[in-house]
């Protein structure tokens, strides 16, 4: 009885924090967005860059991110697992680490002012598997990465 | 250095390829700090230690590879992609790797 009094808490504790950190950690994200709207123009894939102007410098840039679900999300997770179906809880958490490594890519080319970014990519990966340990909660790390191109 | 990750580099023409070059750093943090993470994990959020983590190992991998660059005698890496894997919980691989050319000003 004392455990599941005690999941019980931990699931409602969790979903209380995990809530809050979400809609917090969107609206920052929401904000950043639109404050760097088209400033460093982003090219995902494409390799072409305005040839008719001259270029004065290259620069690798980068962005990263570790995010984590929580206790209630990898609940709610594993129950849906079971019944199939879209895992929204762990959709959400991903779309933020994305977003939030794009973000850190475009902030430091804005910085070193940048005009344009091309062939931006994607990395992630799991940093703790689930399938070997069914009660720890996925990390995902991401890596957004591309080329910062400077015109005179 | 020059590094992009597309297969020319704007502005300049290729003059000679020297092949791949490649960089890769295994990195862990301390075990308080995994503590740490380990109840951030509960919560949810932004683990910022181990952002932190990535970056450090994304710089050494990236160093590693303009070293070995340096060594053949190039001036830039093009085409340079960024891999990640786990090896075990809580650290984290990087493996960065390219192709070493040497670069001229176009004209």
């Amino acid at each position: 009885m004392g455990d599941i009094l005690l999941i019980l808490i931990l699931l409602g504790f969790t979903y209380m924090t995990g809530t809050i950190i979400e809609k917090k950690h969107f609206e920052k994200i929401k904000k950043r967005e639109i404050a760097l709207i088209k400033k460093p123009i982003i090219n995902f894939g494409a390799k072409t860059w305005d040839t008719n102007r001259k270029v004065k410098k290259i620069e690798f840039v980068s962005g990263e991110c570790v995010i984590s679900g929580d206790y209630f999300k990898n609940f709610v997770a594993s129950l849906k697992n079971f019944f199939g179906g879209r895992l929204t809880t762990f959709e959400s958490i991903l779309d933020r680490g994305r977003r939030e490594a794009i973000l850190r890519m475009r902030e430091k080319a804005h910085k070193k002012g940048a005009n344009f970014i091309i062939n931006a990519r994607i990395e992630s990966v799991m940093l703790n598997d689930r399938y070997s340990n069914q009660d720890t909660v996925p990390q995902c790390a991401i890596i957004a990465y591309g080329t910062a191109v400077t015109y005179e | 250095m020059i590094l992009t990750n597309i297969e020319n580099v704007p502005g300049m023409v290729i003059t000679a390829q020297l092949g791949l070059v490649s960089g890769s750093t295994v990195r862990a943090k301390n075990a308080i700090k995994d503590f740490g993470a380990g109840l951030k994990n509960m919560v949810g959020g932004e683990l910022k230690s181990y952002t932190e983590l990535l970056t450090e190992a994304r710089e050494e991998a990236i160093h590693r590879m303009q070293q070995q660059a340096q060594m053949m005698g190039a001036n830039a890496v093009i085409n340079i992609r960024l891999a990640t894997s786990s090896v075990t919980v809580g650290a984290a691989e990087v493996y960065a790797y390219g192709t070493a050319v040497k670069v001229q000003p176009k004209g």
